[in-house]
């Protein structure tokens, strides 16, 4: 059985604004029968843009039709706008929270809204945008790479979680896993971008990379590392405990200590080992 | 407010007898069966006892019984024995709508390098016969059948199977767990080499179980450990579960004839007005091969979860194939094989009878499930196509 939130169950059980407006202003469609959810959202607006009146018809469980009712009266009231700000987080905070493995009923949520305002707005009927990775959802590989983004997610787990790829046949579990693997990568990326950074802001950087990045991984290998000095591009480093005698140390330094300190410092340094 | 419970797939109410018999075996009589003091020696002759019990529940000989802790845990000690006795072969076979505890051993066999066939059902649930005795090899080591489907009920011809296996050298198991107790198995005159078996589904406790063995079938223990049960499955013995299991199978030799007639008409009875109903609701699986106590009823373009939940606020306890309920995302994998299309496997709901439902609950939910449906589909996108259209293509 599920724990759902008191908020939830009533939303389920006496969900609100249910139904479809007849001369709506804006529908959005998202979802189908074989995904086992689906959701459509109809808006009234007024001359300001304001969504006077929203609508839902959801196909799905408990948690679907929760957050969709809970949409609806999220954005009742606001401006196209304001709306548009609402994420899925959102949605499931106004519930209170839901079961990891239902986010995607929130995401559901919020797509259909992005749905409904492109729809106003008159943006072209968005192509399928990206490439299909999950062949078993349709899912592309811009919506699990926004899904990582948004969400802060670090596993193919609950990227299914959140929109559902990769929760039939699993056959494409190592796209999700690369489409991850470069986000994570493009977040730290800004840092490459930066501007020459002062002496001072770079030895603090090499400092705060080595405490936060490099060291714990060592030490899971009984390993240790100090700063010694930094001499322009080059870093230098000893190596101790089970490192200083470790005949991959040669390896360990280009591979994994430069490699990082390239990656989120300066791709200009070069570590060296000094005794 | 009352539970109408008819979930009996998924477990049972233990029989108050039942519970009378175990009670002293956890307060008075605790010791333990392998000890040489008769204060031991007297809870000893009570596990022989209910070792006869469930023998003539099976129609097997006592000998061929062995407690176990549960149907999951027979069925793995089953594959292991089959394969590990014969280690030179490196085929298995099963059905594709296995329950789990199969299912999943199965699999994983098949990561270790063994060749396994899945045999395919049809639309209604059927065994495809033809294509396991097509797909046998001299490298076969094992078949595992489950006799009755959790899910839909149906029932795979394993007498038939059994004979036309038999003197092959291929080990035959059957995981039997929903249907002892339910319908009559005589292994006197079904050779089945291997059978699985569960206390709780047939109003025993949870925790227990039983794995038959046909004197003769090769056999390597899966649990190792002490001499109990003749050296073939090691642990102290769950004594209370056990003579609870072996009143439990008294009872169900008892019951079996009510069960085919009473709760079989119950079950007709509910789904027959529920299809009357309600449009576009159809019954998953063989009629004519099933259990009497088990209905898989198909609710269109409305959504499983959705329906146990409001279900629930009438204290209604049934089941669903649909993917929310289980935390995965693709409805069950025994409707899917029988092909049966997403748009009704979401909304597929399982109602399990048992010798404790009366009529007035079967009208209960007769009275109230029909407005549930319609109301779901009220809410739904797709709610209009059921609106007094032709039922759906098979």
């Amino acid at each position: 059985m599920w724990e759902y939130t008191d908020k939830v169950k009533e939303h389920f059980l006496n969900p609100k604004n249910v139904g479809e407006i007849e001369d709506a202003d804006a529908v959005g469609e998202v979802g189908s029968l074989a995904c086992g959810d689906a959701l459509k959202l109809s808006l009234k607006l007024d001359e300001k843009e304001r969504i006077i009146d929203a609508k839902f018809q959801t196909f799905g469980c408990a948690s679907a039709i929760a957050s969709s009712s809970a949409l609806t009266e999220m954005i009742i009231g606001k401006t196209l706008e304001e709306a548009e700000k609402i994420t899925n987080e959102h949605i499931a905070e106004y519930l209170g929270g839901l079961p990891k493995e239902k986010m995607h009923c929130s995401v559901m949520g919020r797509d259909a809204l992005e749905k409904a305002i492109a729809c106003y707005r008159g943006d072209a009927e968005k192509q399928v945008e990206g490439n299909i990775v999950c062949e078993c959802f349709g899912v592309t590989d811009l919506e699990i790479e926004r899904a990582v983004r948004e969400n802060h997610l670090t596993d193919v787990e609950s990227v299914t979680n959140y929109i559902k790829a990769g929760g039939g046949c699993g056959n494409c579990h190592e796209a999700i896993e690369q489409i991850i693997h470069s986000v994570l990568h493009d977040e730290s990326a800004p840092l490459k971008q930066q501007p020459r950074l002062t002496n001072i802001q770079k030895i603090k950087l090499i400092e705060e990379t080595i405490s936060r990045e490099i060291k714990p991984g060592l030490e899971r290998d009984g390993g240790d590392i100090e700063l010694v000095d930094v001499d322009g591009g080059r870093v230098l480093v000893r190596l101790c405990g089970s490192c200083a005698s470790c005949k991959m140390a040669q390896v360990t330094l280009k591979d994994f200590v430069e490699s990082k300190l390239r990656e989120l410092v300066s791709p200009e340094l070069t570590v060296e080992e000094v005794d | 407010m009352a539970v109408i419970y008819m979930d009996n797939n998924a477990t049972t109410r233990v029989a108050p007898e039942v519970v009378e018999a175990m009670l002293p075996y956890f307060s008075e009589h605790y010791g333990n069966p392998s000890s040489m003091h008769s204060f031991g020696g007297e809870v000893a002759q009570k596990i022989t006892e209910a070792r006869e019990k469930i023998a003539a529940l099976l129609g097997a000989k006592p000998n061929e019984i062995i407690f176990t802790s549960c149907g999951t845990e027979s069925d793995s000690t089953a594959i292991h024995a089959a394969i590990r006795s014969n280690p030179e072969k490196t085929h298995i076979i099963t059905s594709r709508v296995e329950h789990p505890a199969v299912k999943n051993r199965f699999e994983r066999l098949s990561k270790q390098g063994y060749r396994v066939t899945f045999v395919p059902v049809d639309h209604q649930g059927r065994l495809d016969v033809d294509y396991l005795f097509d797909h046998l090899t001299p490298d076969t080591a094992l078949v595992s059948l489950m006799w009755a489907n959790n899910e839909t009920g149906v029932i795979f011809p394993i007498g038939e199977i059994a004979k036309k296996l038999s003197g092959r050298g291929i080990v035959f198991h059957t995981d039997a767990v929903q249907a002892v107790g339910k319908i009559p198995i005589n292994m006197d005159e079904t050779p089945v080499d291997m059978l699985s078996l569960s206390g709780h589904k047939l109003h025993g406790p949870k925790g227990v179980g039983v794995l038959y063995v046909r004197k003769g079938t090769k056999f390597t223990p899966f649990l190792l450990g002490g001499h109990q049960e003749r050296g073939r499955r090691g642990g102290t013995e769950n004594v209370a579960s056990i003579i609870g299991l072996g009143r439990a199978a008294e009872l169900a030799g008892d019951m079996m004839a009510g069960e085919n007639t009473r709760v079989r008409r119950l079950r007709d009875r509910l789904e027959t007005e529920l299809i009357a109903r309600i449009p576009n609701a159809f019954v998953n699986g063989d009629p004519a091969h099933r259990l009497p106590n088990t209905t898989s009823i198909a609710f269109e373009f409305v959504e499983g979860e959705s329906i146990l939940l409001m279900m629930n606020q009438y204290g209604i306890c049934a089941s669903s194939g649909s993917a929310c309920t289980s935390g995965s995302l693709e409805p069950s994998h025994v409707l899917r094989a029988m092909g049966v299309p997403f748009t009704a496997a979401h909304g597929s709901i399982r109602f399990s009878l048992s010798t404790y439902n009366v009529a007035s609950e079967v009208d209960l939910v007769i009275e109230k499930l029909p407005p549930i449906i319609e109301r779901l589909r009220s809410m739904s996108p797709f709610g209009r196509q059921s609106a007094g259209c032709a039922p759906a293509q098979r």
